[in-house]
């Protein structure tokens, strides 16, 4: 993707960016830098302008519904797409969703998709000559409980590169979807594995400037989640605040 | 409730979508919040575009807004829609070209007096965190007197209002550049 007649940009050369943002960051926002030059992508696609406060009301106080009307269960295991097992390690990833005051975010739905242990997604425009796994597709859906816990049965996915500059190689991840109590909690992200070696090197990883946010993407390996002889456990808890409706205990409908 | 717990969390930061979603996300009928064609349907349409002025074909759109007579629908059946009920929400990815289409109806306003609006999400590729924003309904006379629109400049209001057209509504994204639209925060 490099123009002719400009200098090939290097892990040192994405790093050196890297390292000077975050030594002139403020370090106040959990929330990624949208104007963020290391991951060329964002270059073009930030917005300039500070977006303008607005008080939420009527539906924007509101999410959207979804239950077990719209989720099988079975969604919840990734491992049982195909007629055999999928190739990698097996985990579990299970945590609780919760809102800024600590309380359990219940009857929510939380919808994950990932590469495949070879670091491979399901997607045409994917150019990474890893293989295929044709007993994993990489997705799944469920909706969190009473305690606002989900849980997933999958395969530990593996890094992969990318063309954001030469041997730009992203640490392991899993993306999350969340939508929370209100239309305001709507949450993307991406749960990332204890101990990669891609942290430092990562620009999306890298565009939270706070350690102590960046560490909150990351699981804990959690050894009472691994099932004996069967897999892995992961623990992530996911945060949601933003405004919402005034809240009350318990909400109607979820008894 | 305490609004000021000492027990308050920060939360947990947003990350960019990707390019990949495409296997994970969109789904068989996600942008028909009502059969197209049917009776009180429209088209609510447009295209995203980055800062060069190129559409952005790796986007995700989300939509939430009141039925038709203003009532924020509290109903199941997004993921599996019967055709009948009515979710009040709908998820569209663009194409190749950067276009997006929703099956849906107009919103009705809430009260008297007040603008309904469509409530918009933005996901895609190099945004790193989702944007929020709202799409009002042209010459709707509760715009007049909203908050937020009348808070804003003519031209950050133009970004904010959709176009009729033909077969609905047509309203297009700009994450940057000269008619960058203008996004919010709620806090």
């Amino acid at each position: 993707m490099t123009a002719p007649n400009r200098p090939v940009e290097t892990q040192a050369d994405l790093s050196a960016e890297i390292e000077s943002i975050e030594t002139a960051a403020d370090h106040t926002t959990p929330q990624p830098l949208l104007d963020y030059p290391p991951y060329r992508s964002s270059i073009l696609r930030h917005p300039t302008k500070d977006p303008r406060h607005a008080d939420p009301e009527t539906i924007e106080l509101w999410a959207p519904c979804f239950g077990h009307t719209d989720v099988d269960p079975l969604e919840a295991d990734l491992t049982i797409a195909g007629s055999n097992e999928p190739i990698g390690e097996r985990i579990t990833v299970s945590g609780r969703v919760l809102d800024g005051e600590g309380r359990p975010v219940r009857n929510q739905l939380v919808e994950i998709w990932q590469a495949n242990s070879a670091g491979r997604y399901i997607h045409k425009h994917e150019q990474h000559p890893a293989p295929l796994d044709p007993n994993f597709t990489g997705v799944g859906r469920c909706i969190t409980d009473a305690e606002g816990r989900y849980r997933f049965q999958t395969i530990k996915p593996g890094p992969y590169p990318w063309g954001n500059h030469v041997n730009a190689w992203r640490p392991a991840h899993i993306h999350f979807s969340l939508f929370g109590r209100a239309f305001t909690q709507r949450l993307i992200t991406q749960m990332y594995f204890p101990s990669d070696p891609l942290f430092a090197l990562d620009p999306i990883y890298q565009s939270i400037t706070s350690q102590k946010d960046r560490d909150a993407l990351v699981a804990t390996y959690d050894h009472d989640l691994s099932v004996p002889g069967f897999s892995m456990g992961y623990e992530w808890d996911i945060v949601l605040t933003g405004p919402s409706r005034t809240w009350t205990e318990p909400e109607e409908g979820d008894l | 409730m305490s609004t000021f717990s000492t027990n308050s969390q920060s939360p947990t930061p947003g990350q960019t979508i990707g390019p990949f979603f495409g296997y994970a996300l969109p789904y068989e009928g996600d942008a028909d919040l009502v059969p197209p064609g049917s009776a009180g349907s429209i088209r609510l349409h447009g295209w995203v575009y980055d800062g060069a002025g190129n559409p952005i074909p790796d986007a995700l759109l989300e939509i939430w807004q009141t039925d038709a007579e203003g009532n924020v629908p509290q109903a199941e059946g997004s993921l599996h829609r019967d055709g009948w009920t009515f979710t009040g929400w709908g998820r569209a990815d663009t194409d190749l070209n950067g276009r997006y289409t929703f099956s849906t109806v107009l919103p009705g306003a809430s009260a008297e007096g007040t603008a309904p609006f469509f409530a918009l999400t933005v996901f895609a590729r190099g945004l790193l965190d989702k944007l929020q924003t709202r799409i009002y309904l042209p010459d709707h006379p509760g715009n007049a007197g909203d908050p937020l629109l009348v808070s804003l400049s003519e031209d950050e209001r133009a970004t904010l209002v959709a176009t009729a057209d033909a077969t609905g509504l047509r309203f297009d994204l700009h994450l940057q550049g000269d008619r960058e639209t203008t996004f919010l925060t709620y806090g």
